[in-house]
């Protein structure tokens, strides 16, 4: 895992592993409106059932997805860390969240508005498609990953 | 072939403590891991030493009156006066053995079977990925390493569990992650609040293992499922098959090839196995129901 | 002495202590699936081919007790099983036979089975070269006959003609001539060697079932998913009689039979089927849980892998399989049709 620093140790949009296939005029469209986030342990980073209105790239940390059931504890059914990206829901109807993220770890992220990211895509489907195509993987992953958890592969 | 599997062979039949009959063992003491899982410490009856073992290999372990069901050993090899074994109850003859109390007698035969191929491990990076129960057949080799820590490269450890209280071996876990140049990493499926690890599949956590996928061994046990997407995930990696080694499990009566039950494609489980090259079970592990 | 003996409408192997115990001028008649006895119109004593039963029930028993325990205290003592049994002589042990047991004595003895390994050393065996062939055998195809060339003490053709009947002995062993002492014998003429190798040859030109056996290892390893497999399910009903009348077949089980007080105990082995539902049962369910995993299991073992642990075939050609198969399933046949290549439109009919 390639460490995003820059010499005066803030980390730099462009080295996030996410992006490094992305087109460069996207990347670059996308840094300039990126914000720096930092989370202490314990925070909220997406609350289920809020609109969802952000990407998230998480730089260092460990964020954990959890389940919100009544009268059941939480539960944490992944953890996402560094050069992993956190919150598509945004792309799909109702828009909103369907997980808990929180911070396990003192966590840094970039964060970038839905609303402009959208809008950059929407602007040149090009970009637009490279970015869908991009990120497909990581949910797949994600889905394949809760589809084996539910098959209890650490079980008997 | 199929016997010409992996180098660390089969114990002699003929050896001492090899005979078919089951020898009595007292069970020492029986230490609760997790809910559904002990660790029994066995003493040889006479007193004296028991049989050596390799890593990887299993006993027979027996229930007068009950019957015998085949269990990993995971002890250390350089204890030589007592005999490991970590039980989960799962069916009649675990549940009575995961009851015994200390003093009450248990009857052993073996070891059976093929081991981990640490000589093959020498001078190379070490990767092991365990999944739930699979942590014990794992642990006399992780044993090995740690003594013998200048033997190798890298030594990176992969533990995955239903939850944070189905893990065993815990407060070892932490001794071990203690150690410097050994990387132990925890992952589990679900977790509550208190839980301050990774949660997720094992595979999920090789991207932060640092090993050279030329220069590497890789040691898997666990569910079938978990071994195969992981030694997917090593040879997308660039880990050459045949130097991914797994532990098949199959149902076992008599452990010495003769009976028919652990059959797996060409293989017996018992004697073939239980540890075989990824490179060379591969093609029978994505058949379904061999 | 064990052999042939009439009971209960088949040739089946008991103990044999006079002539008339013998089935002189019975044959049998068997097909796929059908098995029934008919009279000769001579007075041959071999004059049929094989019945239900291989000698393997003597060699490795159904039921066999491997040992005794006793509580001792906390503890327990146990006795292993001491093989006390009388030496068998076997009459009438055919070429496919010799051949099974061949193939056994490598499984057994790959294994370090005692047991086996006693009984047979032990065991005489009296050949008989086969006067005809039968209904569902090839052991042409499977080179391991028809006729007797090698291992046993004593081979017999059965030689009749309108004014003789009469048996050429081939003696194959110091234990064989033995047994030969006080029989009367006269040397064998060139003419009586003839005949009887004319027997043996009609027989092999006569054989009417074929299996090329030729790279049939790697075509059932290669072939998991061939749709065969699904045909041939339908129709099996997984009844285990294959594996009982297969000579070859070793699978086993082992049992704990405690007394009711549970001070003793006693361990038993007895013949098991990969066709039963709980053979390859593992953490509360079965690896092999349809009928299609179980026959491809068999087959390919059988004609497959076993050539992987035991560098042989495991099939002699004996056509027990066949002929006592409630369906008539013919592996024969089942071969002939995985090694058809499979047209796109075949492979979906038979999915479907």
């Amino acid at each position: 895992m390639t460490k995003s620093h820059t010499t005066t140790g803030a980390p730099r949009f462009a080295d996030h592993p996410f992006v490094q296939e992305l087109p460069a005029s996207l990347v670059a469209a996308m840094g300039r409106v990126a914000v720096e986030r930092t989370y202490a342990t314990g925070d909220i980073l997406l609350r289920e059932g809020e609109p969802a209105r952000e990407f998230l790239l998480v730089v260092s940390g460990k964020v954990a997805l959890e389940a919100v059931m009544p009268a059941r504890p939480r539960l944490t059914i992944q953890t996402v860390g560094p050069g992993e990206v956190v919150g598509w829901s945004w792309l799909t109807p109702p828009h909103r969240w369907r997980l808990d993220a929180r911070a396990v770890k003192p966590t840094q992220a970039f964060s970038i508005d839905s609303e402009i990211l959208r809008t950059l895509l929407d602007e040149d489907p090009a970009n637009g498609y490279r970015f869908l195509l991009h990120l497909l993987p990581f949910i797949a992953q994600r889905l394949e990953n809760t589809q084996f958890q539910l098959l209890d592969v650490h079980g008997d | 072939m199929a016997t010409d599997a992996v180098p660390f062979a089969a114990a002699d039949a003929s050896a001492p403590g090899q005979s078919l009959v089951p020898v009595p063992y007292v069970v020492r003491s029986l230490t609760r891991e997790t809910a559904d899982t002990v660790t029994l410490v066995l003493d040889p009856d006479n007193g004296g030493e028991r049989p050596r073992f390799q890593p990887g290999q299993f006993n027979m372990l027996y229930v007068f009156g009950v019957g015998e069901a085949a269990i990993s050993i995971c002890g250390d090899l350089e204890q030589r006066d007592r005999l490991v074994h970590t039980v989960r109850s799962a069916g009649k003859i675990s549940q009575a053995l995961s009851e015994m109390a200390p003093g009450s007698t248990v009857g052993v035969r073996g070891p059976y079977g093929t081991g981990w191929p640490l000589d093959k491990a020498v001078g190379k990076d070490v990767v092991i990925v365990a999944g739930g129960l699979g942590l014990p057949p794992l642990r006399p080799a992780i044993y090995d390493l740690v003594r013998h820590r200048d033997r190798y490269g890298r030594i990176e450890i992969i533990y995955g569990a239903r939850s944070p209280k189905d893990l065993v071996y815990y407060s070892e876990i932490q001794t071990w992650r203690a150690r410097p140049g050994l990387r132990f990493q925890t992952t589990v499926d679900t977790a509550g609040r208190d839980w301050y690890g990774d949660v997720g599949l094992v595979t999920a956590r090789l991207p932060d293992a640092r090993f050279d996928p030329a220069n590497t061994v890789a040691f898997l046990c666990g569910p079938e499922i978990m071994m195969r997407l992981t030694a997917q995930a090593l040879e997308t990696r660039g880990v050459p098959p045949a130097a991914i080694y797994v532990s098949l499990e199959r149902n076992m009566k008599c452990a010495v090839g003769i009976c028919g039950h652990c059959q797996f494609g060409p293989e017996f489980v018992c004697r073939d196995g239980p540890v075989f090259s990824y490179g060379e079970v591969r093609r029978f592990m994505t058949v379904r129901e061999v | 002495m064990v052999g042939p003996t009439v009971r209960d409408g088949a040739i089946v192997y008991g103990e044999i202590r006079e002539d008339s115990d013998l089935p002189t001028g019975w044959r049998d008649r068997q097909e796929a699936g059908k098995y029934r006895l008919e009279r000769r119109t001579d007075k041959a004593l071999f004059g049929y081919n094989v019945g239900p039963h291989g000698w393997k029930k003597y060699l490795f028993p159904s039921r066999e007790r491997l040992w005794t325990g006793a509580r001792t205290g906390t503890s327990f003592a146990i006795e292993p099983e001491k093989d006390e049994g009388p030496p068998f002589a076997f009459l009438g042990v055919r070429a496919c036979e010799m051949a099974a047991m061949d193939v056994s004595d490598k499984v057994f003895g790959k294994a370090g089975d005692p047991g086996y390994r006693e009984r047979r050393r032990k065991a005489l065996r009296i050949a008989v070269q086969c006067g005809q062939a039968g209904g569902t055998c090839f052991c042409v195809s499977m080179g391991s006959g028809p006729a007797v060339r090698a291992g046993h003490d004593l081979a017999l053709t059965e030689i009749l003609t309108p004014h003789r009947h009469y048996f050429l002995v081939e003696v194959g062993s110091a234990e064989g001539a033995e047994v030969l002492a006080g029989v009367p014998l006269s040397p064998a003429t060139p003419s009586d060697s003839a005949s009887a190798e004319a027997i043996v040859a009609k027989t092999a030109t006569s054989m009417e079932r074929t299996m090329n056996p030729v790279g049939l290892r790697d075509l059932l390893v290669n072939n998991p998913e061939h749709p065969r497999w699904e045909i041939v399910a339908r129709r099996c009903l997984s009844c285990t009689n294959c594996t009982m009348a297969c000579p070859t077949c070793f699978c086993n089980t082992t049992e704990e039979v405690p007394e009711l007080s549970g001070e003793k105990v006693e361990r038993w082995r007895r013949w098991d089927s990969c066709f039963n539902s709980g053979f390859s049962a593992l953490h509360g369910t079965s690896v092999r849980a349809s009928t299609k995993s179980r026959y491809r299991q068999w087959l390919t073992h059988k004609l497959g892998t076993w050539h992987d642990q035991f560098g042989m075939s495991g099939c002699v050609g004996c056509g027990r399989c066949i002929t006592w198969c409630p369906v008539g399933i013919d592996l024969t046949e089942e071969v002939a049709a995985i090694r058809t290549p499979v047209a796109p439109t075949q492979s979906a009919e038979a999915k479907a």
